[in-house]
């Protein structure tokens, strides 16, 4: 830790309407894990890219290696040595893992070669990886080995890695974090994005904290408390979700040996689930993403059918009713992607109020629409949520993702659900706005809705559910209370190693 | 250096500018091509697109613009539902021709019965015909997941077939001398779907495709089915989570797109045309793709579009005859003006930005 690697010098870069970075200076040192912090919006990303050759900055300059740098694209970034781990992979599912990081070069060695390499790098560092395998076989967490791989091949002196962790369970954020630290020692630097505070104080040896594209601390993360590192990052006194003591009611939503076969070659079908969840019970499934939770979503919501009484509502078959008909007896769902899924990027917050409301808000009678009135409940969404835009009339792909998260679950919750089943509800969104969504969701079962919480923030599930289950290929673990569970545990429930016989005897 | 850059949201003028800047840049490539075949570009283009409206002969003309405008209108009307959806029916031609052998097949039947009966049991056979045309291809997309642009289009050959033999064989006029084609339907009276004011070019059809452009537009913008044809296109996971059935939509765009082109095939048979022919069709099921993109799949910009086309048809003839100038030229020209406003739609999207060159 001597010498910085990387030197950045008022950076600024403003795009029409938004200033983006401003003024943003830094050192990340040799060998030290320098973290960046911020709520989104607050510039991270844009700043990572400038520094990765994606994005031009207006003003500043930065330095390499003790050389000027000023990448024109990322293959002069990667040639300097500069690599990027980016929280979304780019792989093919059908190719193989040597074929995958030869399409990333500019000279790919024959396979044969480069196979033996990858072993090599992949040994080195306690990555275990077969070159020969299938990508669209592969965890999560394997995904991104190919990724760390492809980058470690350059050999690089920085390594910038953008939400590493989301994707992987605790013992795989484990063997991650001991690669990283052996990187480290060899004298990489590592710019780390996250906005796991927790991981942060335990990894990073420094943090530099963004708010609205200025710097506002460097720190150093191990002497500073999470809730320090957050309201710094926000600004503002932050406040934990309150759990009032809640009395269950009756059984609301029931799932009996539901097997559903995934519409999707690399899905996962889901393998005869069992829960029930009781009014004003938040249920948290937790579980590595791509085990059967857009699956599990999706029959739910109605998207998927599965034979009538394998899904109940208050003891009634619902299985195989479509969406509509699951509204209209007030079972409702927000699903992981906002982008296409929960919302339709090119219409307006009123039309995206509609594609949901139209039912139970009476934005619709025999079958002619009422503008008027889902305007004005997209605007109560909107006032409701804090959802950050200049009208309902704005296209919802001109949201940021959190502020879209925001309208797209309060869209839900604004509904009066019986039962409410939510995946990812704070996923990319802002810890401000994902207490806020969390509030929202106890608010809700304290009022007597059924909640079931499905996240890979295990942070989150500890925090607002009362019961814990886990999907692991498609099946699901025993539900344990949460009040019983520590984070090892849950780890196993992840893997499918512990009481996954039991639970299916 | 010019460069794309994506808007944050679509630039709603651009919407409407990009068939105006379109029609200018036809007319200015269109001309260059009139030049180059040796013509006065300027003279040309008067001819097709002032001529028809405006010149001494204006009268002769002006009611040709809604006999051609009302079919390519309807057709389009309900090829845009689709095209909204994501579902591209190509084979519109197909299911006029077929609503036309039915409609005309009806009132064939019933000659020489006269009856108020008659025509409006005609329009029914000739939507019906039409749309089971379509089912065709939505069926088998529904059922198996055929491609539904590559079915449409093929039947549109076996239309094609199916009207030569109808007119050579089933419906050929037992008075007619042993010339190919049917009875002249404008000399049966109750079949004849005549003028409603006469010189004025107002026929039943027109009728239809204005009561087709009102009844889209308030299904488009007011009504739950529109909004799903709508979000199917924008974003198909969406409208599955909304509870659109794609199945379902499948079925009812390329129905009601198949129900318009035979309704639009049956008042051409029964009215201007007159008689089932080896050549009755003349491609307004595939002009209309032209006419529904040229104005934006939007019901009010289709009724321009329409007009618009129905006159580069007209003044087209008018070129031929007065100016020598060969068909072919003409339908480039038509040509022409969907490959400009797809190349200009690129603006509604994006927005050109000069960019100084950037140092390596």
């Amino acid at each position: 830790m001597t010498a910085p690697v990387l030197s950045i010098q008022g950076l600024t870069k403003a795009y029409p309407g938004v200033v983006a970075n401003s003024d943003v200076s830094f050192d990340v040192m040799e060998g030290e894990v320098h973290a960046l912090l911020g709520e989104n919006g607050a510039g991270k990303s844009t700043l990572v890219k400038m520094i990765y050759g994606l994005v031009k900055p207006d003003h500043g300059t930065m330095t390499f290696q003790g050389k000027p740098y000023a990448p024109a694209e990322p293959r002069a970034a990667r040639a300097a040595g500069v690599a990027m781990v980016f929280q979304h992979f780019s792989l093919f599912d059908a190719l193989n893992v040597a074929e995958n990081v030869a399409l990333g070069m500019e000279k790919p060695p024959r396979l044969a070669d480069l196979a033996g390499r990858i072993r090599e790098v992949s040994e080195t560092y306690g990555l275990p990886l077969d070159p020969f395998r299938i990508v669209g076989d592969l965890s999560a967490g394997e995904r991104q080995r190919v990724e760390i791989i492809r980058c470690l091949l350059q050999d690089p002196r920085l390594l910038i890695m953008d939400e590493p962790t989301s994707v992987l369970t605790p013992q795989e954020v484990d063997i991650l974090f001991q690669t990283l630290r052996k990187l480290t020692a060899e004298g990489v630097a590592i710019l780390y994005i996250s906005h796991k505070l927790e991981e942060i104080r335990a990894l990073c040896d420094t943090a530099t904290i963004l708010r609205l594209g200025k710097k506002v601390a460097t720190c150093t993360p191990a002497d500073t408390t999470a809730r320090q590192l957050a309201e710094m990052m926000v600004g503002t006194v932050l406040h934990t979700p309150e759990r009032s003591g809640r009395a269950l009611g009756d059984v609301a939503l029931e799932l009996t040996e539901m097997s559903v076969r995934s519409p999707s070659a690399f899905g996962c079908s889901l393998k005869r689930i069992s829960f029930a969840v009781r009014k004003g019970e938040v249920l948290g499934l937790g579980g590595v993403a791509g085990n059967g939770q857009d699956e599990l979503l999706g029959a739910l919501s109605g998207e998927l059918r599965s034979a009538p009484e394998m899904v109940r509502v208050h003891g009634n078959p619902v299985g195989a009713l479509g969406p509509i008909e699951r509204r209209g007896i007030g079972l409702l769902c927000a699903p992981e992607e906002r982008l296409g899924h929960a919302a339709a990027p090119d219409m307006s917050l009123t039309e995206n109020a509609m594609l949901t409301g139209s039912l139970r808000e009476g934005l619709e009678r025999r079958g002619f629409l009422d503008w008027g009135r889902a305007k004005g409940f997209a605007e109560a969404i909107i006032a409701r949520f804090d959802v950050r835009t200049p009208g309902p009339g704005n296209a919802a792909r001109s949201l940021s993702g959190g502020n879209l998260q925001k309208f797209v679950i309060g869209r839900e919750v604004m509904q009066r659900p019986e039962v409410l089943v939510v995946n990812q509800p704070t996923w990319g969104v802002d810890a401000s706005a994902a207490a806020a969504i969390r509030q929202a969701l106890l608010d809700l079962a304290a009022g007597g809705t059924a909640v079931v919480v499905i996240s890979q923030d295990l942070d989150e599930l500890m925090e607002i559910s009362d019961r814990f289950g886990a999907l692991n290929e498609g099946r699901l673990s025993r539900i344990r209370p949460t009040s019983e569970l520590n984070i090892e545990e849950i780890g196993l429930m992840m893997g499918g190693a512990h009481d996954m016989e039991v639970a299916h005897v | 250096m010019l460069k794309l850059e994506r808007r944050p949201q679509p630039s709603k003028a651009w919407v409407w500018l990009a068939p105006v800047v379109a029609v200018i840049a036809t007319m200015i490539a269109g001309g260059a091509l009139f030049a180059m075949l040796g013509k006065d570009p300027l003279v040309a283009i008067r001819t097709i697109f002032w001529d028809p409206l405006f010149s001494e002969f204006a009268f002769f003309y002006r009611p040709q613009l809604l006999v051609k405008g009302a079919p390519l209108i309807l057709i389009a009307i309900g090829l845009s539902l689709g095209f909204r959806a994501g579902i591209w029916n190509i084979g519109a031609e197909g299911q006029y021709i077929v609503g036309a052998l039915t409609g005309a097949g009806v009132g064939l039947a019933f000659y020489p019965l006269e009856g108020w009966f008659v025509f409006p049991l005609m329009v029914m056979a000739g939507a019906l015909g039409g749309w089971a045309w379509a089912m065709i291809p939505a069926v088998l997309k529904v059922k198996f997941g055929t491609n539904e642009i590559l079915v449409s289009l093929m039947l549109v050959y076996v239309a094609e077939q199916l009207l030569a033999s109808m007119s050579l064989g089933l419906m050929k006029n037992p008075e007619g001398f042993g010339f190919p084609g049917s009875r002249n339907l404008q000399q049966y009276p109750s079949a004849h779907n005549a003028e409603l004011i006469a010189g004025s070019g107002m026929h039943w059809g027109v009728v239809a495709a204005m009561i087709a452009v009102i009844f889209a537009y308030i299904m488009l913008t007011r009504h739950i089915l529109g909004f799903h044809i709508r979000l199917t296109g924008e974003a198909p996971r969406a409208a599955r989570f909304a509870g659109v059935n794609p199945g379902r939509l499948v079925l009812i765009c390329l129905g009601l797109a198949g129900a318009l082109a035979g309704l639009a095939g049956m008042f051409e048979v029964s009215g201007p045309a007159g008689r089932v022919s080896i050549d009755f069709n003349v491609g307004y099921g595939f002009t209309a793709i032209i006419v529904a993109f040229l104005g934006r799949l939007h019901p009010l910009g289709i009724a321009l579009a329409g007009l618009l086309m129905a006159l580069t048809y007209i003044g087209g003839e008018i070129a031929q005859s007065r100016l020598g100038v060969p068909a072919a030229a003409i339908q480039m020209f038509q040509g022409m003006l969907l490959f400009f406003l797809l190349a200009v739609d690129v603006m509604t999207n994006y927005r050109l930005r000069l960019t100084r060159r950037e140092v390596a």
